[in-house]
């Protein structure tokens, strides 16, 4: 092998030359995924500078036992091979579940280090160590739980008790307590599972509260605590590699979950505690209000003589599975000679740009996909905005109306459109249970079916005689 | 506290701050390929638990290491899959897929 051309010191130098140059790759890799020109580029780096931590890790003379290795990296191979050919639906399932996996390997690292070293260990390596395993312990099952609720094996509801916040706080609050102590007394090795498990259980509790609307944020926050997770790894095995990688998703996962609240309107702390998506079903529902329905023919009308139509995509239209059919829509209506755009709420979907990448799946051009700031100024000069599957980002009771729970909620300005379809089921309000008033404006339309079926139907009767 | 440790500590505020940066630059258009990317970049863990899998000191770490391999793996080789599944489904508008 190679240590016996290179002298072992020869060796770990080039090592750690292998993870510097990897460490390069890792920040040129999210650099160019910035743009859609250079993002295949940048996950290109991306594998080579795993490859490169990789093989330079083989190189350890510490090393001896390379079949187990062998092993484990095939069987893991075989499972991340099926779980990256899900369909782009599944994609927030699949996100979640591979935060519980990325979760699952730190806290076992952390776990196998602790029964090693719990003699030898100095006090800032055990902190490290103790939040490594705290931070990943709750991100194993609070990923799970996620991942069940996304994929509707748990009910997507929030799950409510009395007391609840008190109880979470307190689990997690044991937890802390005991990793403290583990700090400055590491050989109590018998409360380290201990700590594990009440992690363990944090994560369950923490997730139970969460309901569907809010699982962009949840999704990227699991984001950045797996990353500070082997973050801390890194503090712990003295790997700067680690540290680094770790840094940078635990910063992505951050700004995105800031992005994600900013989007709503809602904090951190109201997000995780609020239970939101459970509130008022009150008197309102019972008072009726007149709003217009039209049928697909109508529509199609309508649509056949507009300039410009604006479509707002939501989870409704993935959950319908209607891409396709509205990328027919929008062939059809681009053939015509109308200029057609996509409004893209940031939190339309259940994980951050979601609805993009559902959109670009359908072979819709990327150019036509508009951010909320940049489409807002173009509705009032729109002839038609088609609501398909989106609800809450829409209500302009987000703007003027103080009692709403999604007051001061950035929106799509969908009302100022000359005249606004809305594709729904029924009348029934949305996930959040509050009532749309854009439903129920003159320049409304309300086209009753199953988002799949109707744009069907749309493109069925576009072209006319 | 070594100053080994400070370093490691100097090197993890940096690199916090520099992901920042980076990552406000990308696109929202591409936020769900990120998210995947990031995690496929954090299944580095992997490193950490080659060397306790390989060393193979006790039944214990063995076991927990190889466990963790196989885990990180199923990142590493899935997450980078599917994002680059996700970044090649961005077309301009005009280029049609054959």
């Amino acid at each position: 092998m190679i240590y016996t051309i290179l002298p072992p010191a020869y060796v770990a130098h080039l090592i750690h030359l292998a993870y510097l140059v990897s460490a390069a790759c890792f920040i040129l890799s999210l650099k160019w995924l910035s743009a859609v020109p250079t993002a295949r580029r940048g996950v290109l780096i991306g594998v080579a500078g795993m490859a490169l931590a990789v093989g330079g890790t083989l190189l350890d003379p510490t090393i001896e036992h390379y079949r187990y290795l062998a092993v484990a990296i095939v069987l893991g191979a075989m499972i991340g091979v099926p779980m990256a050919l899900m369909p782009m639906t599944a994609v927030p399932q699949r996100t979640a579940l591979s935060h519980a996996f990325g979760a699952l390997a730190a806290t076992l690292v952390g776990a196998a280090e602790y029964s090693l070293r719990l003699k030898s260990i100095d006090h800032f390596t055990m902190g490290a160590l103790s939040l490594e395993v705290i931070l990943g312990g709750l991100t194993i099952t609070a990923s799970l739980m996620a991942a069940g609720k996304l994929q509707e094996i748990l009910p997507t509801r929030p799950m409510v008790f009395k007391n609840q916040n008190y109880v979470n706080l307190s689990v997690l609050g044991l937890a802390l307590v005991i990793g403290g102590y583990l700090v400055f007394n590491p050989g109590a090795w018998l409360l380290f599972p201990v700590m594990v498990l009440l992690c363990l259980l944090f994560g369950v509790l923490l997730i139970m509260p969460i309901g569907g609307a809010d699982m962009p944020t949840v999704l990227a926050l699991l984001n950045s605590y797996a990353g500070l997770s082997a973050s801390m790894m890194g503090f712990v095995l003295n790997n700067k590699l680690l540290i680094i990688a770790g840094a940078l998703d635990g910063s992505s996962g951050l700004i995105l979950s800031i992005i994600m609240c900013r989007a709503m309107n809602r904090s951190f702390s109201n997000v995780l505690f609020g239970a939101f998506g459970q509130v008022q079903v009150s008197a309102e529902a019972v008072e009726q209000k007149n709003y217009r329905s039209a049928s697909a023919e109508e529509a199609a009308d309508l649509l056949r003589t507009a300039d410009s139509v604006v479509i707002v995509p939501g989870y409704g239209m993935a959950v319908a599975q209607a891409q396709h059919k509205v990328r027919e829509l929008f062939d059809l209506l681009t053939k015509q000679g109308t200029k057609v755009t996509f409004a893209i709420h940031p939190v339309a979907g259940r994980m951050p740009g979601h609805m993009n990448v559902l959109l670009a799946e359908a072979d819709i051009p990327y150019d036509n996909l508009l951010e909320m700031d940049d489409v807002n100024p173009e509705f009032p000069q729109t002839d038609v905005a088609l609501v398909i599957g989106a609800n809450d980002v829409t209500n302009p009771a987000a703007r003027h109306d103080k009692s709403s729970p999604i007051y001061g909620m950035p929106i799509l300005d969908v009302d100022k459109a000359r005249t606004v379809m809305v594709i729904k089921r029924s009348m029934n309000p949305g996930f959040a249970g509050i009532d749309n008033e854009l439903y129920y404006m003159d320049r409304t339309l309300m086209l009753f079916g199953d988002a799949k079926g109707f744009v069907g139907d749309l493109v069925k009767a576009l072209p006319g005689d | 506290m070594s100053s080994e440790m400070i370093s490691n500590l100097y090197v993890f505020v940096l690199a916090t701050f520099l992901g920042i940066e980076v990552i406000r630059r990308v696109s929202p258009l591409l936020h769900t390929p990120l998210m995947s990317l990031t995690n496929a970049i954090s299944a580095i863990a992997v490193v950490g638990a080659l060397v306790i899998a390989g060393r193979a000191e006790t039944t214990l770490s063995t076991v927990l290491g190889s466990v963790a391999v196989a885990a990180a793996m199923v990142n590493v080789v899935g997450g980078y899959l599917i994002t680059y599944r996700m970044v090649s489904m961005f077309k301009k508008r005009g280029v049609k897929k054959s």
